[in-house]
């Protein structure tokens, strides 16, 4: 980001409305660095954006390109004869073997779909929990709930294993929901508490005097205060569910009609040799839906991001 | 759960048992609201209970048993019951900590975060600092890109970086076989790969790879810390004639630096944990010189033979070293008053 005067310095960095002081002359030469800094900002702006979006672009692409487009010597942005053959071979299950995309889309629907119910649900008793109550260990409860969330599953994977083979719950997509709802629950526990926390105590004490029973006051007053922390933890264990790799592979082995999407992708890529075609095809798919999901709860993520960090 | 299930039904009741109020006369909504107030005793084990039976039983219950396994010869004819579990003392230890593969995928490990967590950092800072200045349109196009980046599953990420980086028909290795020598070297580019000449290379697309997933969330925060900074500190900043370095030295990383600590706490975390992302590009179970140390944990527990004692031991020596970092995380986060 080079820029015209450099010596300039803070004075059109932080412009907001600057123009006023100074003389006419110093003033137009301010004008010209501020306009010659901005359209740098924006350039450069505008070249990370599109770096950042090229690799996304370039599986869709390959997505829909015929097989002699992908391996031609020149490849080609765009495709030069667009194809749906790609995704038509995905769906009928040719090219993996293993069944049609749906199947482990639906899968992948359920078990994120319980996760975030069940997560929800959870977290949320527990918050009120430690939002409306002192109660002894609460402090230790929330530090746990920290250091919890860190544990790699990496690690607990083994015994994870032993277990839920002792339980027969290793190819079943119940197995699953119950490892990612704990999973989501530590952060999510930690976001809820400070959206519980907002809604005044007053407000439910009224309640209670006015003859309203917990079960009420829990649905009528706390419930719609809460709901966007509830968006917001919800995305979380969504995420959570919807990208979880290591213990759907662990726990999933060969069964494949209970694989869910990232297996799916991974299994068809490790078998699938070079049919980047229809890999493409099947990650597109995998990956298209929860991007537009993200575009549209993009307002309500930025808070929650920060608040629960939360990490993809 | 069974404990709530009994519970709640008796201390919700507001019948006559549940009402101690002899010198008034039975009002129900007043009972009830004495019941209520009176559960608060209970009210919050309660409600912990069904968060708290399953952070136990897949969180901290496994974590024991990790610690039992890795004292134990534990492997497929115990998991079946075909043979007893033998408590081996330290044995998984020793034979942990004397193979040489598992001291390099350690620094396999390492080095990837050493090189990683700062270009994170770095690109993120860079990227939110961008964010500030830019106009609301120009802002808003360049944070949904990295919105999508953040966005893509890890599964989705790695294939197609892998793609990208294919000798037959990506696009990287094309690309630069069509750039001149004295910019990209001698190697030759056609047909390079990747994935399978070494760790160095397999590395280098797991960077790109996870810069690129993880820059977004460091620079929405860092972002989200840079409005909260006053504008008057940067006003008066203007007044006095700072430089922008000087600004962003004496304003800007000072307000910010709680921030960045606990980010690049996260980030160390993070990184150190890379799982999917080297499982997908290295062609697991690939070449052995190419694993980061959960890779190796994975060899060890599920391959071939599989170890769930050596796992065990593997998992405890990975949980230690990361629980290590943790502190310091908790540590920061309760300094910037988390717990209240």
């Amino acid at each position: 980001m080079t820029t015209a005067q450099p010596r300039t310095g803070a004075a059109q960095l932080w412009a907001g409305a600057d123009a006023a002081g100074g003389s006419g002359a110093s003033n137009s030469r301010a004008r010209a660095a501020r306009r010659a800094r901005n359209f740098s900002a924006n350039a450069f702006g505008l070249i990370i954006a599109l770096v950042t979006l090229f690799p996304i672009f370039w599986m869709v692409s390959t997505a829909f390109k015929p097989s002699q487009e992908i391996f031609s010597l020149t490849p080609s942005l765009l495709p030069t004869h667009p194809t749906l053959g790609n995704f038509s071979t995905v769906m009928s299950g040719r090219a993996s073997g293993i069944g049609s995309v749906w199947l482990f889309f639906r899968n992948s629907l359920a078990v994120t779909l319980a996760t975030v119910l069940i997560a929800s649900l959870f977290s949320l008793l527990a918050s009120v929990a430690v939002a409306r109550f002192r109660f002894r260990f609460r402090s230790s409860f929330l530090i746990m709930l920290l250091v919890v969330q860190m544990i790699p599953a990496q690690a607990l994977i083994v015994a994870l294993f032993v277990d839920f083979n002792k339980l027969g719950l290793l190819a079943n997509l119940g197995g699953l929901v119950i490892v990612y709802a704990a999973q989501a629950l530590p952060v999510s526990i930690w976001m809820l508490r400070n959206f519980v926390a907002t809604v005044p105590r007053d407000l439910d004490e009224a309640a209670a005097i006015d003859g309203a029973s917990s079960a009420t006051i829990f649905r009528k007053i706390l419930f719609p205060l809460v709901m966007p922390g509830l968006v917001a933890t919800s995305i979380f264990s969504f995420i959570t569910a919807y990208n979880e790799f290591i213990v759907a592979l662990t726990f999933l082995g060969q069964a494949h009609s209970s694989f869910t999407l990232p297996i799916y992708v991974t299994y068809f890529f490790g078998r699938g040799g070079a049919q980047w075609g229809p890999i493409m095809a099947a990650s597109t798919l995998y990956t298209v839906p929860v991007l537009i999901f993200f575009m549209l709860v993009r307002r309500r993520l930025v808070g929650g991001l920060v608040a629960g960090a939360v990490k993809g | 759960m069974a404990d709530t299930v009994q519970r709640r039904p008796a201390v919700r009741r507001p019948g006559p048992p549940a009402g101690p109020g002899p010198a008034r006369p039975p009002a129900p909504a007043r009972v009830r609201a004495g019941a209520f107030i009176r559960r608060h005793k209970l009210a919050p084990y309660l409600l912990l209970l069904p968060a708290l039976a399953g952070i136990a039983l897949v969180l901290l219950w496994p974590l024991v048993q990790v610690v039992l396994f890795s004292l134990q010869n534990y492997g497929l004819p115990q998991l079946t019951g075909a043979l007893p579990t033998q408590w081996v003392g330290l044995a998984n230890f020793s034979h942990t900590l004397t193979d040489p593969e598992f001291w390099l995928s350690l620094r396999t490990t390492v080095l990837f975060a050493a090189v990683v967590v700062p270009l994170t950092l770095i690109t993120g800072t860079g990227v939110g600092l961008l964010l500030n200045r830019l106009g609301r349109k120009m802002s808003a196009f360049v944070s949904t890109a990295a919105l999508l980046a953040w966005a893509t599953p890890p599964v989705s990420a790695s294939v197609l970086f892998y793609w990208l980086f294919n000798p037959d028909g990506g696009l990287v290795d094309w690309a630069l076989a069509r750039m001149p020598t004295w910019l990209v070297g001698s190697t030759n580019w056609a047909q390079y790969n990747w994935t399978t000449t070494g760790a160095l290379q397999a590395y280098t697309v797991a960077t790109l790879l996870v810069v690129w997933t993880s820059f977004p969330f460091i620079a929405v925060s860092v972002l989200a810390g840079l409005k909260t900074v006053p504008a008057e500190l940067y006003e008066a900043a203007r007044v006095d004639g700072a430089s922008r370095s000087r600004v962003f030295r004496q304003i800007t990383y000072p307000l910010l630096k709680p921030i960045f600590l606990v980010l690049l706490l996260l980030s160390v975390i993070w990184d150190f944990n890379i799982f999917t992302q080297t499982y997908i590009l290295t062609g697991f179970p690939g070449n052995q010189n190419e694993y980061n140390l959960s890779l190796y944990i994975y060899d060890k527990a599920f391959g071939f033979p599989p170890s769930y004692g050596l796992g065990g031991a593997l998992a405890l020596i990975f949980t230690i070293i990361v629980l290590v970092i943790t502190v310091s995380y908790v540590r920061a986060s309760v300094r910037q008053g988390a717990l209240t």
